[in-house]
């Protein structure tokens, strides 16, 4: 356990931070380190992607062989959280050379101590090799990337280790908080601050953070409390987690500076239990928190008492509503209800509530600390500052990126992840997961922000980010998300947990072929009215992926009902599994591997046939074939 | 006295606000919702998960509302009223919404109207023809959870639940019993007993509250009118009816008189054409249930008070609550039976012997109020001398339905006497209907068994009305006692509670598991038709003002002045609390606990289980 010595007042956490500042500034771009003196920093990052890919036992295995070699004084190996490049994974960046070693796996340990650490010469087959030009690229700093992120929230991920509050505090965490206890700053006065910033609530709905603050620093409550909303569950969205992992205490902080401004005493961060990771280090992060005395009674030697507490919840997709989620934290069944009266008013346990997303709460330090005006000149008009997206699907780089409001989706499409695999057409973007909805490749100029996705009927949601190319069908799109916001109702209310039902059997029998046109009005006038009339966030959105799918590629949808022909060919029901008369060459292997009996022939009587009736289009037949003579038609 | 929970009469603020609905200005009170408002200047927003005051949480979207300014529709239900508010209740997008929150339902609703209990007395149906609903433009995936009818008092549809809840929201605020939780998520929801057990497995005290909130046939009573039919027909039974107190005042409503109309005459005339042999009045037995309760109290009061306070027992409901969930407190529980197994009882030892009829032959079905007695008349416990005390038992619907079968005009029937020797009753016995009314009766006969004395006949007003938990202090002489009345079990716990931390002391108390008493009954007529849309819960009241009325005009309002009671004494049970009466008239209980599947026991014996 790492000891830590109490901080009393703002000095004794300077004092912490230039003592350790010293340490990891060789990590830092731009940093004059003098080579002489220097370190090796190797970081490992053991966030949820790369740990599963063994990072922990190549992290194990680095500081067993490092203490081998008694190379401890020279060299420093140091767990991080993400750095968002998971595609790679797993991942580790040498400072101060600044190199990006990617899919390192345990037999390359050696090579990099002989190698680099101990010759000083780059392991180049672990380099990152550019998508576009294919040459090796060297250090972090010329990968297309990361070069075209602006890193707010993420600041700290894949820098600090996230196990260590020095580190934090190194890089001026908590610095925010003891300036406003130290002077005493009025709560007005932060609330002003974080409203002049345009900060907007990072969980989906965009409702402006200072506004939210004020509210219920508005409301009288004997006790209020503060929420951390870290239910992440759009499906591919990970960026809350990652935060979590890579920089626990800059969301500590920030509950912390909440619970000053609203008047309460008592946090709780509600994170579902399939985050084990970010769970370990946000427990980590408030045992060290409370050890030096930034959580509990009199942080830093004024007359405020914090403390925060984890409420693990069972990763109900509806429990990131925000009403939903007070329930569970109270130990009830996590289920929405309606509002008025929010919970700024009557909230956990009917007192006044703060509910902030992971992700807004990263922001709030840095906001303090470099003020509104820094960041509102960050973003749009409508949305300042940066947002994180899961940047999954078709396309070469996938990860996790933070990129400034308004920019397009074709630079995040094409600079940072380099472009659609395969080459092929883009064909939509699926920005908001099962809540939003896609964004036609004709839109791809346009400048993502909260405003502008929403007057085309998307929503930024947490910020899943799916780009789409010509062989995903919108239809089986539509009805995957159904499916999945279908499964996540919470049963409460009519519309949501009947109608999206409904919606989804349509959706079925349409991809199935047995659609006809009145379906569509059928579909489109159910959407408008669960939408309209659903009790929560959940219904109200749920029918979002069909509405844009709708608009966007309606001739998708009539290809289903009229031609019954899938375009991209993925409607299992709208398929036929055929053998070509001319490449069969009867060798009866296909009619051997069926697991329905559906081809029959005769033993070097070309050709065989599948009978269409008895087909369930699984597909085995295509991958046994050694002349490649069936498809799928 | 004091009155734990409000009245509802008194919630209402003496502050207005302004709401416009549909363009009109309205001056409302603060903090009622927007239905409430809308139904107070004669707008009806239908609605049909919402129960006021027990179930307000805005799950149906059949009362949703334009509200200006919200981008949404919201539930009128639970939006609450305030300056300025601006409302549509009728425009296009709120129909349409409504029409496709019904159709929904109904698209995974089993519609099997002709066929349901619940036929013409709906609120699902009520509402689809409300709505102009002629097709349903939706089908698919029905749930199917099935039909569970394993105990003998409750049975539930789970293909007709529309799970809005109310069974949950009674169960939960006002019995606290806890019995419904809603299990899975999205179209596989159910509402049920925890792990999806049956209602006979967990700690359901029966009471039937929750068939009295649901709006459609999911939650019935268990029907034994065929059973019945069957002993009628048979010539060598000798059936005989008996009615509950407040079976009088409240079957009339049925056949569509006004709520309190006291039917006691026609009730008899019904019965007798029904074809049953005989037609007692349970209120005979109440006042025995009074003569040998009193006795206990004033023996415990005099010589034992350690085994004080003394919990009334008639209410089967309450004593199944109490093994349940304080099996602690079952020796206080007064070992007396209720009235309806006593008059089962006598009939097979007393009066069999007088009037010379086989006990074996003889049918005793008792009509009540109630579902719980259902479950009560089968414990093994209510059985003498080898016979059940009470054979069958119909609720005051199944009555009405064997009326309707029959073909009777019952409004205009003659009004006829009960049949000898359970015929003549006091005032005492009537109000057993209603809260508080065993208590009053009781300490009327107390004071005389007491102080030897009449007292004038005192009107405990306080111990009246609609309050859960009540407190009050009675003097005889120079002995004071403090009573306490609770009705919801809920309010029984609380009052427990209390007793138990020491913060509120009681020597007698009444309690009856259904608010209102009887006349709340589980088993009393659903007024689920449209036009007891407005009445609510407080239809309580008129039928117990109705019983207390007939009570102040009743020349005997002694219970130990009743000559019928003095008969039985002299001629069979020599005085209360003897031998004889303790065979016939006295019972014990069984603690259950909280988790009663957890055990193998069979709870349940008699009529419909072989």
């Amino acid at each position: 356990m790492l000891s830590l010595t109490p901080v009393r007042s703002i000095e004794d956490l300077r004092k912490i931070k230039e003592e350790t500042y010293t340490g990891i500034k060789l990590r830092l771009k731009d940093s004059a380190v003098e080579r002489e003196i220097a370190k090796y920093h190797i970081l490992v990052c053991t966030g949820t992607g790369c740990a599963s890919s063994k990072s922990k036992l190549i992290h194990q295995k680095l500081e067993d062989e490092i203490r081998k070699r008694k190379l401890e004084d020279k060299v420093k190996v140091i767990k991080t959280g993400c750095f968002g490049f998971c595609k790679l994974g797993p991942i580790i960046v040498i400072h101060p050379d600044r190199t990006f070693y990617t899919k390192v796996e345990l037999e390359d340990v050696d090579e990099i101590l002989d190698q680099h650490i101990e010759n000083g010469q780059i392991v180049e087959k672990l380099l990152y090799k550019s998508v576009k030009t294919g040459e090796l690229q060297k250090t972090i700093d010329e990968i297309d990337f990361f070069n075209h992120q602006m890193r707010i929230a993420l600041r700290n991920c894949g820098v600090i280790n996230p196990e260590d509050i020095r580190e934090y505090i190194a890089l001026d965490g908590y610095m925010a908080l003891a300036d406003i206890l130290t002077k005493k700053i009025p709560a007005q006065e932060i609330i002003e601050e974080i409203k002049q910033s345009g900060l907007r609530g990072r969980g989906g709905a965009g409702f402006p953070t200072g506004l939210k603050w004020e509210y219920t620093a508005s409301y009288e409550g004997d006790e209020k409390f503060v929420l951390c909303n870290a239910d992440e569950g759009d499906p591919g969205a990970f960026m809350d987690r990652s935060i979590l992992e890579g920089d626990p205490h800059s969301i500590l902080e920030a509950m912390i500076i909440a619970g000053y401004c609203i008047g309460a005493k008592q946090g709780y961060v509600y994170i579902r239990a399939e985050y084990p990771i970010a769970v370990e280090r946000l427990e980590i992060a408030i045992d060290q928190a409370r050890r030096i005395g930034l959580l509990g009674s009199n942080i830093l030697g004024s007359s405020f008492d914090f403390d925060l507490d984890i409420r693990i919840g069972a990763g109900a997709f509806v429990c990131g509503e925000e009403t939903a989620l007070i329930q569970s934290v109270m130990g009830f069944r996590g289920e929405p209800r309606p509002r008025p009266p929010y919970p700024a008013e009557v909230g956990l346990w009917e007192k006044p509530t703060l509910n902030n997303n992971v992700e807004t709460y990263a922001n709030i330090p840095v906001i303090l600390r470099k003020g509104a005006r820094w960041f509102a000149g960050i973003g749009t008009k409508d949305s300042k500052g940066t947002k994180v997206f899961a940047l999954a699907g078709q396309i070469k780089n996938t990860g996790l990126i933070e990129v400034p409001m308004g920019t397009t989706v074709r630079t995040i499409i094409y600079d940072i992840g380099g472009g659609i695999s395969n080459d092929k057409n883009v064909k939509a973007v699926q920005c908001g997961g099962p809540s939003g909805g896609c964004l036609p490749a004709e839109m791809l100029d346009k400048e993502i922000d909260f405003k502008s996705l929403t007057d085309i009927g998307l929503i930024m949601g947490s910020g899943g980010m799916i780009v789409m190319d010509e062989t995903d069908c919108m239809v089986d799109i539509a009805r995957f998300y159904l499916e999945f916001a279908q499964d996540e109702s919470c049963g409460k209310c009519v519309p949501c947990s009947i109608g999206t039902k409904r919606l989804l059997e349509i959706l079925e029998k349409i991809s199935s072929g047995q659609g006809e046109m009145e379906d569509l009005e059928r579909l489109e006038n159910l959407c408008y009215e669960i939408k309209d009339s659903s009790l929560c966030g959940l219904g109200q959105t749920a029918p979002n992926p069909v509405l844009s799918t709708l608009k966007f590629f309606r001739d998708e949808y009539i290809a289903h009902i009229k031609d019954k022909y899938c375009p991209a060919g993925v409607c299992n029901g709208l398929l036929k599994v055929v053998i070509s008369d001319d490449k069969c060459i009867a060798c009866g292997i296909c009619a051997r591997i069926c697991p329905v009996n559906a081809i029959t022939g005769e033993h070097k009587k070309p050709p065989f046939r599948i009978h269409q009736d008895v087909c369930i289009k699984c597909g085995a037949c295509i991958a046994r074939c050694p002349v490649n003579a069936i498809y799928k038609h | 006295m004091e009155n734990i929970r409000e009245n509802e009469e008194q919630k209402l603020a003496e502050k207005t606000v302004t709401v416009n609905i549909d363009g009109i200005d309205y001056k409302v009170p603060v903090g009622i919702s927007v239905l409430e408002a809308a139904r107070m200047v004669n707008i009806e927003i239908p609605s049909l998960c919402y129960l006021k005051d027990i179930n307000e949480i805005g799950a149906c979207r059949v009362c949703v509302v334009e509200i200006e300014g919200a981008r949404n529709l919201q539930a009128s239900c639970v939006y609450p009223v305030r300056e300025g508010l601006k409302v549509k209740t009728n425009t296009e997008r709120v129909r349409r919404a409504r029409r496709t929150a019904v159709s929904l339902l109904l698209s995974n609703h089993h519609r099997e109207c002709t066929t349901c209990i619940r036929n013409l007395n709906c609120e699902l149906q009520n509402l689809a023809d409300d709505l102009g609903i002629r097709n349903i433009p939706f089908t698919g995936e029905m749930k199917d959870y099935g039909f569970h009818d394993n105990n003998p008092a409750i049975q539930r549809d789970y293909n007709k639940c529309i799970n809005c809840r109310r069974c949950m929201a009674i169960c939960n605020k006002i019995q606290e019993c806890y019995v419904y939780t809603p299990i899975n998520r999205g179209l596989d929801t159910v509402i049920a007993p925890a792990f999806q057990k049956d209602l006979s497995e967990v700690s359901c005290i029966m009471c039937g509250q929750c068939v009295l909130a649901c709006p459609t046939g999911s939650l019935t009573e268990k029907e034994h009118i065929n059973e019945v039919w069957e002993a009628i027909s048979d010539p060598d039974k000798y059936v005989i009816a008996q009615t509950a107190p407040s079976i009088q005042v409240t079957i009339g409503e049925v056949f569509g008189m006004p709520i309190g109309s006291f039917v006691a005459g026609k009730l008899v005339a019904a019965l007798r054409r029904i074809g049953f042999d005989k037609v007692f009045a349970t209120d005979v037995t109440a006042d025995l249930t009074i003569m040998e309760e009193g006795s206990e109290l004033v023996e415990r009061l005099l010589h034992h008070p350690d085994k004080l306070p003394l919990l009334s027992s008639c209410c089967p409901g309450w004593v199944k609550f109490a093994e349940h969930f304080y099996p602690e407190f079952l020796p206080h529980l007064s070992s007396t039976k209720s009235p309806h197994a006593m008059c089962g009882a006598l009939t097979k030892s007393w009066y069999a012997k007088k009037y010379g009829f086989d006990p074996k032959k003889i049918v005793n079905v008792a009509i009540m109020p109630c579902t719980a007695k259902k479950y009560e008349a089968a414990r093994p416990e209510l059985e003498c001398d080898g016979y059940r005390n009470v054979d069958y038992v119909l609720t005051t619907r199944e009555l009405a339905r064997m009326i309707r079968q029959v073909g009777l005009d019952f409004p205009n029937l003659p009004d006829e006497e009960y049949d000898e020797p359970f015929d003549q009753y006091s005032g005492a016995a009537m109000i057993f209907g209603a809260t508080g009314g065993v208590l009053e009766a009781a300490v009327r006969s107390a004071h005389k068994l007491i102080t030897g004395k009449d007292m004038p006949v005192p009107d405990y007003e306080e111990a009246r009305g609609q309050s859960g938990l009540k407190y009050g202090t009675i003097t005889f002489g120079d002995k004071t006692i403090t009573v306490a009345i609770a009705h919801g079990t809920g309010n029984a716990k609380k009052a427990l509670e209390l007793f138990k931390s020491g913060e509120k002391h009681f020597d007698y108390m009444e309690v009856m598991a259904c608010p209102g008493g009887c006349v709340g009954g589980g088993g009393q007529p659903i007024l689920g038709g449209r036009d007891y849309k407005y009445i609510s819960l407080s239809y309580r009241h008129n039928r117990a003002d109705a019983l207390y009325n007939i009570d102040r005009d009743k020349e005997i309002r002694y219970s130990h002045e009743n000559p019928r009671i003095q008969q039985i004494y002299k001629e069979f049970l020599g005085q209360p609390l003897s031998e004889v009466a303790k065979k016939y008239l006295h019972t014990t209980y069984v603690p259950r606990g909280v988790h009663p599947y957890l055990k193998k026991e069979q709870f349940y014996k008699g009529f419909s289980e072989n």
